[in-house]
């Protein structure tokens, strides 16, 4: 069955793949078909997927849903669920969430990470407690320590050189 | 034919691979449908085909190994009692807050073995196995205590029935032996309270080390805080609404801490100024402490006159003066200290370090003065113990002679007093330091502890509440407000309870019992008070990365309450009537008498030669010097460490201005390379061999020291070193 090659694909085992299935289907069982032999063309809107307990506390699961979707608004296909679970487990190697997390982190998808992405993170990471010249200070620094070229923002390269030294990394 | 064979080999490394790569799911999924095809054709034809399942089997052993790891872990997480407690408390006040907590809990753990300890060596055969209550004269409440025995003001201050009961040294029978599995009850009394102070030596010690293992004191964290703070900080595990709001207060508290830090780093300074505010503060706060100290010598003084003018109409302070100063001065003076330090004008964290350190200055001089004051009074009752014995000799002779002469027999049978009439000795053990100086202390500190807090946090809290409506002035910004958690004030109480816990349980081991009592008790009514009725610091700071400075003092008190006890077992005689160790010289003549009885004969002779002082000099001489050669060696590590941080910081910075094509921003390498304009002295890339003779474990250390040696901008450091590591390689 898919699940072979899903297994193969991903770090979850036959099991796990079926239970994720089965979530995936609970979201919205009228619009899943059981049968997926035929390869349909499923997509399930942001909404249902930003409302899943695991995702639904967190600040970043609108952006998190937009890097793993096909068609980058948030619509995701079983596939995407399936990698996007995959790459947030455990058992996905530390250089493969680095660049998944750089991507997350990068809210206007120039491949960059500048100021205004860093303030952008910061603030959903504090709910907006923080004061402006709080943030300013916070966001210069943070470029100052990881910017290894220079050029103001955070490249890929400076991105994982900073993030595989962290020892917090891996949750 | 091998070609073909690489080729397959090639497509297996890219399934096994394929999960690893950050592709979309279709592209995987075409790319792993190809390569499996491809191999599928191919690998029949090579005979290869079993290889698959076994290496399915591996992917699966691996991954119930890795599942069954994590469910441990979860287990062992959920089984540490008031997690959450502590992290709804960190997530508001901070970790500095936290940390007390945590060290309360750690506290209570400790306490909870020691209590296991005792109650399970030492109380539970005595009640099971001894004799029971009113059997012998000392486990009965003298004739003239018992009509009040049970009044409940009696029992209150432990006198009366509790007097009388396992719950004190008095208690104990000296028999060697008692029930049916011989078990040796003296011996492990001794046993027990001994092996008490090595229990918590042992683990206080193991904290330590394992806390500085994970790194330094707490200043200095990496290169990359705000970065890691800003990408690592979320759990993507959350799943709680709750806890969601934990986790950002906690971030938001974080971020807060981290912007003191790095403010206190930018700030500008008047160094005479500052100098000057702190030699004054530091005047005014040691004439403060020896004005305290003659205080209670004082008073102790005149505790001592009252107790000999023996006059029954003693007030209720006059009677309990010594408690009352010590609670008053535990009060007054650490709110004193903490205005006058601040003139002194700290980072918060070094601030709380200095106010730890004067209030166990404080502590300390009114505990051991008040320790004196008590071998006075001891040294008293031993003198009224011996007359008190020589009377009873005195009867017994004259009972003997009477009855023999009475019915002319040399049987005599005991004299048929009931054990309540019997003269008792005054039980030092029991009556002094067991029950009278610590439980008493014990008791009171615990009170004034949990009325402090209802008072000055929550009455306050409510006042400021309520009134601020029909106030002139408001209340909640100006003068009472809501109060702060005084974090140093509670740790150190915490540590001086348990230094008189320690110095009081080998007198009274019903103590230990009490204490973990008290500990549970204070974390709930605790985490309650500061949840209702404080406010998080002003200046949020981040604990010390260990807690080795709460450890350092604890092992310091455990140190000092080690000797006193000491000092009693080896010096003081027991008393003749009571307790399991009445009847000998000395309270170690049991070990001693154990080792001759019990066990055979060579095991005797080996304590013999081990305690000749020819070889225990030599011992603690090669004692000395490993400690000194394992101390040279972390110094000479250590040091090693932080060249090589300096050479990455250095090599970095090199990397960054290098990929700029700017020159090099090194102030001194620009005037080198002026002096010197063939431009020899350029930095030359890292040499690959290690130069002959080195230590083998540091092949990288010594090369990198070679170039450092060539490039660092610290001359006359840089030539030391040079010189150290000359020597080292030689």
């Amino acid at each position: 069955m898919i699940s072979l090659y899903l297994q193969d694909c991903t770090y979850f085992t036959r099991k796990e793949i079926l239970r994720l299935f089965y979530r995936y289907r609970d979201l919205a069982p009228q619009l899943v078909p059981l049968d997926y032999t035929n390869h349909p063309d499923v997509k399930l809107p942001y909404e249902l997927i930003g409302s899943m307990p695991e995702l639904k506390d967190n600040p970043f699961r609108q952006r998190i849903a937009e890097v793993f979707s096909e068609d980058g608004e948030g619509n995701m296909t079983l596939d995407d669920f399936l990698d996007m679970f995959s790459v947030l487990s455990e058992m996905a190697p530390r250089d493969l969430k680095a660049y998944y997390a750089f991507k997350i982190y990068d809210f206007n998808n120039d491949d960059f990470i500048c100021k205004s992405d860093l303030e952008k993170t910061l603030n959903k990471l504090t709910r907006n407690e923080l004061t402006e010249d709080e943030v300013r200070m916070v966001c210069e620094k943070v470029i100052d320590e990881a910017d290894l070229d220079n050029d103001g923002r955070l490249s890929l390269e400076d991105f994982q050189h900073m993030i595989v030294r962290a020892p917090e990394f891996l949750r | 034919m091998e070609a073909l064979k690489e080729q397959v080999e090639e497509k297996k490394k890219v399934i096994a691979t394929l999960r690893n790569q950050p592709w979309r799911m279709k592209r995987r999924l075409v790319v792993l449908k190809e390569a499996q095809e491809f191999v599928e054709r191919f690998e029949g034809a090579l005979g290869k085909g079993r290889g698959r399942k076994l290496y399915a089997f591996k992917v699966m052993m691996a991954k119930k190994l890795i599942k069954f790891k994590r469910d441990f872990e979860n287990f062992k997480t959920a089984c540490i009692p008031w997690e959450r407690k502590i992290k709804d408390v960190e997530s508001h006040f901070g970790s500095s807050v936290a940390s007390y907590f945590i060290f309360l809990r750690w506290m209570y753990g400790l306490n909870l073995v020691l209590f296991g300890l005792m109650f399970g060596l030492v109380m539970l055969p005595e009640i099971l196995m001894g004799l029971p209550y009113g059997s012998i004269p000392r486990k009965t409440v003298p004739r003239e205590e018992q009509p009040t025995a049970m009044d409940y003001s009696v029992l209150f201050e432990f006198g009366g029935y509790c007097k009388y009961s396992f719950l004190f040294y008095g208690y104990y029978d000296h028999e060697r032996t008692i029930g049916l599995l011989q078990f040796r009850l003296p011996l492990s009394y001794l046993l027990v309270g001994v092996g008490i102070f090595g229990y918590s030596l042992m683990v206080v010690i193991r904290t330590m080390a394992r806390n500085a293992n994970e790194g330094g004191d707490g200043a200095e964290e990496g290169d990359f805080t705000f970065s890691w703070k800003m990408f690592t900080s979320w759990d993507y595990l959350i799943g709680n609404p709750e806890t969601a709001d934990n986790k950002y207060a906690s971030i938001t508290t974080s971020f807060k801490e981290s912007i003191v830090d790095e403010q206190e780093n930018q700030k500008d300074e008047n160094i005479h100024l500052r100098r000057f505010l702190r030699v004054l503060a530091n005047f005014m706060i040691i004439s403060c402490l020896g004005g305290s100290g003659y205080l209670i010598y004082f008073v102790v003084k005149r505790s001592q006159e009252f107790a000999k003018s023996e006059n029954a109409n003693l007030s209720w302070f006059e009677k309990n003066e010594v408690e009352f100063v010590m609670s008053l001065l535990g009060l007054v003076c650490p709110p004193l200290f903490e205005t006058i330090a601040e003139l002194e004008d700290y980072h918060p964290r070094i601030a709380l370090k200095w106010q730890l350190g004067r209030i166990f200055a404080l502590f300390l001089g009114n505990l051991y003065t008040f320790l004196f004051a008590l071998f006075d009074e001891v040294n008293a009752k031993l003198e009224s113990e011996k007359s008190i014995k020589n009377s009873t000799e005195w009867i017994y002779n004259q009972y003997h002679a009477n009855y023999s002469s009475f019915f002319n027999t040399t049987d005599v049978p005991p004299p048929a007093v009931h054990p309540a009439d019997v003269i008792r000795g005054p039980c030092w053990e029991t009556n002094i330091i067991g029950l009278f100086e610590f439980v008493k202390l014990i008791v009171s500190d615990i009170q004034v502890t949990y009325l402090t807090i209802l008072i000055g946090d929550f009455v306050r809290a409510v006042t400021v509440r309520f009134l601020n409506y029909c106030w002139c002035w408001d209340l909640e910004a100006g003068f009472p407000s809501y109060g702060e958690f005084d974090i140093s004030g509670n740790v150190l109480g915490l540590i001086f309870n348990q230094g008189m816990i320690w110095m009081g349980a080998f007198y009274a081991p019903g103590l230990v019992g009490l204490n973990v009592l008290r500990l549970l008790t204070s974390m709930y009514y605790q985490c309650w008070a500061v949840m209702c009725c404080n406010v998080p610091h002003e200046r949020v700071f981040k604990a010390s990365r260990s807690n080795n400075f709460y450890m350092g003092l604890l092992l310091l008190v455990l140190f000092l309450s080690l000797l006193p006890v000491v000092y009693t077992i080896m010096t003081l005689s027991p008393s003749f009537d009571c307790g399991p160790f009445s009847g000998q010289e000395k309270m170690y003549d049991v070990v001693m008498e154990t080792i001759e009885q019990d066990l055979p004969a060579f095991i005797g002779n080996i304590f013999t030669y081990a305690t000749n002082p020819g070889l225990i000099m030599p011992a603690v001489l090669l004692m000395v010097l490993a400690l000194y050669y394992l101390n040279a060696l972390s110094k000479g590590y250590q040091q090693a460490n932080l060249d090589l941080k300096r050479k990455m910081q250095m090599a970095r910075d090199e990397e960054k201005n290098r990929r700029n094509n700017k020159d090099s921003t090194n102030q001194v390498m620009k005037d080198l390379e002026d002096l010197l304009p063939n431009k020899s002295l350029a930095p030359p890339p890292i040499e690959e061999e290690p130069p002959p003779g080195t230590h083998t474990h540091t092949p990288a250390y010594s090369s990198t020291a070679h170039a450092i040696s060539q490039f660092t901008p610290d001359y006359p450091q840089c030539l030391l070193f040079a010189l150290h590591l000359s020597f080292q390689m030689l």
